[in-house]
């Protein structure tokens, strides 16, 4: 497995679009420096960015790069390497280059403004984190996508779909049934539909840190009067550990099933 | 034996592509595997490399179930339909690649030599042509020293000097007793390789023996006809 991600790795990380995505992110970190002068506010604003970014640039480049691989895949699948292998090695290398670009754009102008010294530094790494907690989960849901629909339009407009879904619809239908169940207790049902959306998830979990009541919002607050700050944020992490894990549990039996 | 095949089924959706595939490969021959479109050949093959998995039935390659092992590709050298490479990486790089992926002995310097593909070697996959990419995909075939050969449609965008060096290559890897399978819509390719023709139709073993047995049986004079014949003649018989 480890070679196959080293190569998949090493032929992302001279894409064009690998650099596309680092240099926004460089941009973005900089304006935001230059805008803000301030580190804390920053990672706010950064905050609400990548956190619908991420996913949908990790489902787009997962999707992408399963089809665009896919008569390689096959080469590869002639030759003596056990099948789940090929898969995960391709995954991992698809979400680390990802991942690398996103830490390494960020990370430079917040380094170069003065991150270290700053007492930033914790909120700054936990976006880091949840940040390639988000891609690792978006590139995983989109392989699955893309393995189980050999149609790529398909397969690219049901990964589309659920980002779509799990970005902005969800959110709509969660407010939408607290209003239309009002009259009755919400807790359970509001921690429970929190940790089925990654996203949701992330928000929290970074706002939880943040420490910044205003924004935590009605979900956020249940989970910190829940569990309370720190169990709070270990829960959130550990459920988006398991968003992760889920998606390559399921590429794993995708793949061992397929036909090519 | 080098391939062994019982009883072999395979369903895509409702279509019924492999139906009970009897078949043994000995050592040492060259074998064309020829039926019209979708009579399951490249079903066929993909089972033999383990890519598609059949619902019923068993394969064993040198005496050994091919039944979740992966282990026995090494004995396997492929020649997919379609070469299609990552475009970001160079020839030399995805040779290198292949290389270490398998890790086995190879000589890609003689056949490099042999096809010309000494200027492209630092150029990215992207930027080369059909035929091109074809050569490199024949150099990584053909590099390995294994004992079966698959090759599918290996004459695709071939100009005729590397056509001749390709039969070369393949007469040459016959003479070292290796068994290679090969598809091709090109009759006059096969006539010229083939020692013995398996005839798929409808998913299933339709004929199989040599070129002149299958002139015999058809009564035809040229093999083309043969093959022509060989799918009609049922229904001729059925009209006389």
């Amino acid at each position: 497995m480890m070679k196959i991600l080293k190569y998949s790795f090493y032929d992302l990380i001279r894409s064009r679009w690998s650099y596309v995505y680092f240099l926004f992110y460089l941009t973005l970190g900089f304006v935001l420096l230059f805008l803000n002068n301030d580190v804390s506010k920053a990672v706010i604003t950064l905050m609400n960015v990548i956190i619908v970014l991420i996913p949908l640039i990790g489902t787009i480049f997962g999707v992408m790069y399963y089809y665009n691989s896919r008569e390689f895949t096959e080469l590869l699948l002639a030759q003596p390497i056990k099948r789940s292998s090929i898969f995960m090695g391709q995954y991992f290398g698809v979400a680390g280059s990802l991942t690398l670009s996103l830490v390494l754009g960020l990370g430079i102008p917040f380094g170069l403004y003065g991150l270290l010294r700053s007492n930033a530094i914790f909120d700054f790494s936990l976006l880091l984190v949840t940040g390639a907690f988000l891609t690792f989960i978006f590139v995983g849901l989109s392989f699955v996508i893309a393995i189980a629909n050999e149609n790529k339009i398909k397969g690219f407009g049901y990964a589309v779909l659920l980002w779509l879904f799990l970005a902005v619809v969800y959110d709509g239908l969660f407010l939408m049934s607290l209003i239309v169940f009002e009259e009755y207790p919400l807790d359970t049902f509001s921690l429970v539909a929190t940790m089925l959306n990654p996203i949701d998830l992330s928000r929290i979990l970074i706002l939880l840190k943040l420490d910044i009541s205003a924004l935590l919002g009605y979900t956020g607050a249940i989970f910190k009067k829940f569990f309370g700050t720190d169990l709070g944020f270990l829960v959130s992490m550990a459920i988006l550990f398991l968003w992760t894990v889920l998606p390559i549990l399921g590429l794993r039996h995708k793949a061992r099933r397929k036909d090519f | 034996m080098t391939i062994e095949i019982n009883n072999l089924y395979k369903k895509f959706g409702k279509n019924q592509v492999l139906k009970g595939v009897d078949l043994t490969i000995g050592k040492g021959h060259i074998y064309a595997v020829l039926g019209p479109n979708g009579s399951g050949k490249t079903t066929l093959i993909k089972s033999i490399l383990g890519m598609v998995i059949p619902d019923k039935g068993d394969i064993s390659i040198l005496e050994k179930s091919i039944k979740k092992d992966w282990r026995y590709r090494k004995q396997i050298n492929y020649l997919p339909q379609i070469a299609n490479f990552p475009p970001n990486i160079k020839v030399k790089e995805l040779l290198h690649m292949i290389k270490d992926l398998r890790n086995s002995p190879s000589e890609e310097e003689t056949l490099i030599a042999l096809f010309g593909l000494e200027p492209f070697l630092s150029k990215k996959l992207s930027t080369l042509s059909g035929g091109t990419k074809q050569k490199v995909n024949i150099v990584l075939t053909f590099m390995f020293d294994s004992p079966l050969i698959i090759l599918d449609e290996p004459t695709t965008g071939l100009d005729p000097k590397a056509l001749i060096c390709l039969k070369g290559l393949i007469q040459n890897e016959k003479a070292k007793g290796k068994t290679i399978l090969i598809t091709s819509h090109i009759m006059q390719f096969v006539e010229e390789m083939a020692d013995e023709v398996l005839y798929l139709l409808e998913g299933e073993i339709y004929f199989k023996g040599t070129i002149r047995q299958l002139m015999e049986q058809t009564g035809q004079h040229d093999f083309e006809h043969a093959i022509a014949a060989l799918t009609t003649t049922e229904s001729h018989d059925e009209n006389s």
